[in-house]
C-alpha cells in the first residue's frame, strides 16, 4: 500500500519509510558513521567476580605502536562519580557504581581500563599487555547464596546482601490465608536472560574545540537521560553536550535504556585526547557487561474457595539486583504485577532485592512482569488441578470484568500512583483465545491422544502490562523553510518505525498528506526535553504529544493562510500541500509560501498584519498514570517424556493495546516480543557458576531462538481505548514476551500431568523435563 | 575499527577482489577480517557485525556463489574471489524481488540483521525454490533476528521464491 491520503492514517497498516535504506545496506548505525581521524577504544574488564584491584601495570601497552593512550580508573579520577540508580527507594543500601572503578571490582566484565589506539586490532593487542594484580574475594553467584546466613558478601564490609525490601499490601493476606478453606504453595524460579539486540552497545564522541561542545553518538534508548547524567558528572551545561542516537539503532529491548560507565569514559577521553574516539562493544563484552534481567525466585501461597475463587495471595520474592543497583524499576514492577487481571481481595507481596557479584540487572523486554505472571499463572493452574476444575474456568471466575474500569487494585504501581487499570476486557481476551483454540474440542483431542500415549498439554496465561509511563514525552513540529512539516521527537527508535508511525499521527491531526511530513528522532540538540524509549511508553506519550503539537500547527497554518487569502480559517482546507480557500486551488498558498511569509520573512520588512512569526509548535504530554495493555496466550505442546523434547503445536495470542496506529507494526511488536518470550520459556539462560563466573558468554552456550524454534502464532486484537490519552493508545512492545514462559510451562506441566511432574523454572529445557519426570517418579514410590 | 594508517611491521598482502562487480586491489594485513575489509576499507557498511563468532549471520556475504560469514573469513582469503554484499542487490534505486518481499511482509524492524538474511536467502534461492514454511524456516535458521519473531521473514521467503522462480 502506498502512502495515499486515506481518511485516517491512524489505523492504516502502511509500509515503513525506514525500510528502503535498511534493505539496501544504507542504514546509518553507529559503527557506520564516518568520523575522520577517529581512534578506536577497547576496555579491559575484570576477570574476577569480586576482587580488590591492587595495581594495574599498563606500561607495555602504552609502548605498543599504534596505541595513543591507556587510562585506568585512577587516571580518570575526575569522572569516577556514581552512576545513580534510575528508580530509588529511601531504604535502599546503595553502593556507588563508578564508570571505571579504580580500587575494586564486583562482577566479571566490569571495565577497569581503556586503551585508545589507531585501530581496534591494536587496542585489543594492548589489552593483553596490561598486567592487573587482583586480590580475589569470595563472590556471590545467586540470590540463594546472597541470603545464606554466614555466606559471602557481594560488597566487602557489608552486613547484608539485601539492597532493599519492597512490599505491597491490600487487605489482610495473613488472616485470609489462615481462614481460607484451601491453600496451595509453590516455588518458582525464572533465570537471567539478556536483551541481545543484534547491534551491541556503542558510543562515539568528538569534542569541538571551537564551540567547546561535546558531541556524543550513542546507541542509547534514552539520549536526554544520558545527557543529563553526563552534564552532572562532567559539570558541563546541558547545551554543551549533544547526544545523538543515530537514526538506525539495531534493537534495544531495555539494556540500552540504561546508563553505563563506557558512556562516561568515551566522551571524556575524546575530550582529553582532542581526537574523536569510537567504541563498539563486541559480543563477548555484551555478554558480560550489558545489563540483564529476570532472575527471581517466587515463594507464593494462594488461598481460594471451593469454586477456585482467589481469596488471598502471598508472594515472597528474591530478586537478583546484580553487583550494583542500576534502579529499582524491575523489582517494583514485579511486585505490582503479581495480582494481574484477577480479583485478589487480599494480597501481600514482599521482595528482597539482593546484591550478587553478577552484571547489574535492569529492564529487559517484559521488565519484571514475566516473572510475576509466571508465579501467578502457574498457581492458577495448580488451583484448577487441586479442585479438579478446568484451568480456563478458574481464570474466568477470577477475572476482573469489562464493566469494572477504572479498577483499583489496592496496591501501588512503580510510577507512584495507586495501581489502577484504565480499561480492558479480560474476559473477551480469554474467550476469544479459547474460541480460536476450539478449546473444548482441543481438550477432547488431548484426552484421546493421551489414551494413545501422546503427551499433549494446553497452557493458558492471562496478563496485564502497565505501560505508557510518565513523566512525559515531547514533540516539536515545524514548517521548514523548504515547506515541509518536520516532526521532531525526543524519543529515539531502535527499529519500531517511528519515522512512519509519527508521520501517520501527525497526518491525521494536520489534515495533510503524509508525503509532506517527515520525522526525526533522538537528538538532544533538536528538542530540549525527553525521557526515552522504555516501558512500552512512546506511543502513549510521544503519540499524544505529536497529535497535540500537530493540531496546534494546523491552527497556525490555517490562521496564516486565512490572513494571506483574506478569509476565515474555517474556510481553509488542504489540497496536497496547498492551503485552499473554499477548496479552490486558484485561491491558495502552498506550505512553501506560508513558510516564506511567516518563517523566512523579509529583512527589515513588517509581517503582514495578523501573521504570527515562526511556524513552530511543541507539546509535552504527561499521562496521569500508566495505561494497561493486556492479553491472553494459549499454547498447545507435545512433550516426549523420554527425551524431554518439546514441540509447540499451536500458539494463540489475544492482545489489547488500545487504539492501534499501524496494525502491521503492532503485530510485529507482539510477535517479536513473543519470540523473546519463547526464548525465555525454553532456551535462554545466562548461567553463572557459584563463583559468579559467567558460563554462557557466547551464542554457542546461550541459545537465541532462530526461525526453527519460534512457532507460528495466531494473533488477534481487541481494542479498548485508554481514557488516559487523546489517542486511546497503550503500549505494545512487551506484551508478547510477558506471559509466554507461563503459558509454555503451564502447557508442559499439563502434558506431563499423568506423570505428576512439576515444572517450577523457566526456561523449561529437555533436561529439566527429564529431571522433573524422574523426581515425580521418586515421589510416587511408596516409602 | 579503523586500521592503522601506517602498517606496523606487517608488510601486508596485495589482494585483488571483485566486489559487487568491480575489481579492487588492496594491501591488507594478515589478520584483517573480510567483514572489516568490506566495512572499513571499502566503506560498504551494509554488512553488519552482530557476534563476530559466526553464529548470528548478520555479516553474511556471498563469496564465489556461497554464503559465508565475513566475520570468520580473512580478507586475504578472498584474493581472486567474487564477493557480493547487500549493496549489490538492487539496481538503479529499485528494490529487487527479495527486498520487496521483505518490505511487503514487514520482515525487518531494526534492520541490523537484515543484510545477512538477504544474502543468505539470495544464495539459497539461486539453488532452487523454497516451497513451504518448514523449508523456509530451515533456510532462515542460520541467521538470528531479535525483532520480528520470523513470521514476516518466513512469508517473505515464500513470496520471493514464487516471484523469482516463476
Amino acid at each position: 500500500m502506498s502512502e495515499v491520503a486515506a481518511k485516517s492514517m491512524i489505523g492504516a497498516g502502511i509500509e515503513r519509510r525506514e525500510d528502503d535504506r535498511l534493505l539496501t545496506g544504507h542504514g546509518r548505525y553507529l559503527d557506520d558513521l564516518e568520523l575522520p581521524g577517529a581512534l578506536s577504544a577497547a576496555f579491559l574488564r575484570s576477570t574476577y567476580a569480586h576482587a580488590n584491584v591492587l595495581s594495574i601495570d599498563a606500561d607495555a601497552a602504552r609502548e605498543l605502536p599504534g596505541v595513543v593512550a591507556v587510562f585506568t580508573g585512577e587516571d580518570l579520577a575526575e569522572i569516577q562519580k556514581p552512576l545513580a540508580p534510575k528508580v530509588m527507594h529511601p531504604q535502599l543500601i546503595d553502593y556507588p557504581r563508578l564508570p571505571m572503578p579504580p580500587k575494586a571490582v564486583h562482577y566479571v566484565g566490569e571495565p577497569i581500563a581503556i586503551v585508545v589506539a589507531e585501530s581496534r586490532y591494536v587496542a585489543e593487542d594492548a589489552l593483553e599487555l596490561i598486567e592487573v594484580d587482583y586480590e580475589e574475594l569470595p563472590a556471590v553467584g545467586s540470590t540463594a547464596a546472597a541470603l545464606r546466613p554466614g555466606g559471602p558478601m557481594a560488597h566487602e564490609g557489608a552486613e547484608t546482601n539485601v539492597a532493599v525490601k519492597l512490599s505491597q499490601k491490600a487487605g489482610d493476606a495473613d488472616k485470609a490465608i489462615r481462614a481460607a478453606p484451601h491453600t496451595l504453595t509453590g516455588e518458582f524460579f525464572v533465570t537471567r536472560g539478556g536483551g541481545h539486540s543484534m547491534e551491541t552497545r556503542a558510543v562515539a564522541a568528538r569534542f569541538d574545540l571551537t564551540t567547546e561542545q561535546l558531541i556524543v553518538w550513542d546507541t542509547t534508548q534514552s539520549p536526554h537521560y544520558a545527557r543529563q547524567q553526563l552534564s552532572v558528572i562532567y559539570g558541563m551545561a546541558e547545551d554543551d553536550i549533544r547526544i545523538i542516537a543515530p537514526p538506525d539503532v539495531g534493537g534495544g529491548f531495555g539494556p540500552k535504556a540504561q546508563f553505563y560507565g563506557e558512556e562516561v569514559v568515551i566522551p571524556w577521553v575524546a575530550k582529553l585526547l582532542e581526537r574523536p574516539v569510537k567504541w563498539v562493544e563486541d559480543r563477548s563484552e555484551n555478554f558480560v557487561s550489558a545489563m540483564m534481567e529476570r532472575s527471581q525466585t517466587h515463594r507464593i501461597e494462594v488461598a481460594f474457595d471451593d469454586d477456585g475463587r482467589l481469596i488471598a495471595v502471598r508472594d515472597f520474592v528474591e530478586h537478583d539486583q546484580g553487583a550494583y543497583c542500576a534502579g529499582l524499576q524491575v523489582p517494583s514492577i514485579t511486585t505490582s504485577t503479581v495480582p494481574g487481571p484477577y480479583h485478589v481481595p487480599n494480597i501481600y507481596v514482599e521482595l528482597l532485592a539482593c546484591y550478587t557479584n553478577m552484571v547489574p540487572t535492569s529492564s529487559v523486554r517484559g521488565a519484571g512482569r514475566p516473572q510475576a505472571v509466571f508465579a501467578m499463572e502457574r498457581m492458577i493452574d495448580r488451583i484448577a488441578e487441586y479442585l479438579d476444575l478446568d484451568p480456563a474456568l478458574v481464570r474466568e471466575r477470577n477475572l476482573i470484568q469489562a464493566d469494572e474500569f477504572p479498577y483499583e487494585v489496592g496496591i501501588t504501581f512503580r510510577d507512584g500512583s495507586p495501581l489502577t487499570y484504565d480499561s480492558g476486557d479480560f474476559p473477551a481476551l480469554l474467550s476469544g483465545t479459547l474460541e480460536r483454540l476450539e478449546y473444548a474440542r482441543t481438550r477432547a483431542w488431548q484426552a484421546e491422544q493421551r489414551e494413545r500415549g501422546r503427551m499433549i498439554g494446553i497452557g493458558l496465561a492471562v496478563y496485564v502490562e502497565g505501560c505508557g509511563l510518565g513523566p512525559y514525552e515531547g514533540a516539536k513540529i515545524r514548517l521548514t523553510n523548504k515547506g515541509r512539516i518536520l516532526v521532531t521527537l525526543a524519543a529515539a527508535g531502535q527499529g519500531q518505525g517511528y519515522e512512519t508511525v509519527y508521520a501517520q499521527i501527525a497526518s491525521d491531526a494536520l489534515g495533510l498528506n503524509m508525503d509532506h511530513i517527515y520525522v526525526t528522532t533522538g537528538d538532544t540538540s533538536k528538542i530540549p526535553f525527553g525521557q526515552g524509549t522504555f516501558a512500552s511508553r512512546i506511543t502513549a506519550t510521544a503519540g499524544p504529544a505529536v497529535f497535540q503539537a500537530a493540531q496546534q500547527m494546523r491552527e497556525r497554518l490555517l490562521d496564516t493562510a486565512s490572513i494571506l487569502l483574506g478569509c476565515h480559517p474555517a474556510e481553509i482546507s488542504f489540497i496536497g500541500d496547498r492551503a485552499c480557500r473554499d477548496g479552490d486551488v486558484e485561491k491558495s498558498k502552498t506550505l512553501l509560501e506560508l513558510a516564506q511569509v511567516a518563517n523566512v520573512g523579509k529583512h527589515g520588512i513588517t509581517l503582514p498584519k495578523g501573521v504570527q512569526a515562526g511556524l513552530e509548535t511543541s507539546s509535552y504530554f504527561a499521562p496521569a498514570r500508566a495505561a494497561y495493555a493486556s492479553g491472553a496466550h494459549a499454547a498447545v505442546v507435545e512433550v516426549d517424556p523420554d527425551t524431554g523434547g518439546i514441540t509447540v503445536l499451536r500458539y494463540i495470542i489475544g492482545h489489547d493495546c488500545g487504539t492501534v496506529i499501524n496494525p502491521r507494526l503492532v503485530d510485529g511488536q507482539v510477535i517479536g516480543g513473543f519470540a523473546h518470550g519463547i526464548g525465555n520459556a525454553m532456551y535462554e539462560e545466562a548461567a553463572y557458576d557459584s563463583d559468579a563466573q559467567p558460563q554462557a558468554a557466547s551464542y554457542l552456550d546461550y541459545s537465541l531462538v532462530s526461525a526453527t524454534e519460534v512457532p507460528s502464532v495466531e494473533l488477534f486484537h481487541i481494542q479498548t481505548p485508554s481514557p488516559l490519552n487523546p489517542l486511546g493508545v497503550k503500549g505494545a512492545g512487551e506484551g508478547g514476551t510477558i506471559p509466554a514462559p507461563a503459558a509454555i510451562a503451564n502447557a508442559i506441566e499439563d502434558a506431563l500431568r499423568p506423570l505428576g511432574a512439576r515444572i517450577n523454572r523457566a526456561p523449561v529445557t529437555p533436561a529439566r523435563i527429564v529431571d522433573a519426570i524422574q523426581d515425580a517418579a521418586v515421589v510416587d514410590q511408596p516409602a | 575499527m579503523r586500521e592503522p594508517k601506517v602498517n606496523i611491521e606487517a608488510p601486508g598482502h596485495l589482494i585483488s577482489v571483485t566486489v559487487n562487480g568491480s575489481t579492487r586491489q588492496h594491501v591488507v594485513d594478515d589478520r584483517l577480517t573480510l567483514a572489516d575489509f568490506l566495512r572499513e576499507r571499502l566503506r560498504l557498511t551494509g554488512t553488519h557485525l552482530g557476534c563476530e563468532h559466526g553464529v548470528c549471520g548478520a555479516c553474511t556475504v556471498i563469496v564465489d556463489g556461497a554464503s559465508v560469514r565475513s566475520c570468520l573469513m580473512l580478507a586475504v582469503q578472498v584474493d581472486g574471489c567474487d564477493v557480493e554484499t547487500v549493496e549489490g542487490l538492487s539496481g538503479e534505486g529499485e528494490l529487487n524481488p527479495l527486498q520487496q518481499a521483505f518490505k511487503k511482509n514487514y520482515a525487518l524492524q531494526c534492520g541490523f540483521c537484515t543484510p545477512g538474511f538477504l544474502m543468505t536467502l539470495t544464495a539459497a534461492l539461486r539453488e532452487g525454490p523454497i516451497k513451504d514454511e518448514a523449508e523456509a524456516r530451515d533456510v532462515l535458521s542460520g541467521n538470528i533476528c531479535r525483532c520480528t519473531g520470523y513470521t514476516g521473514l518466513v512469508q517473505a521467503v515464500l513470496d520471493a521464491s514464487k516471484e523469482t522462480q516463476a
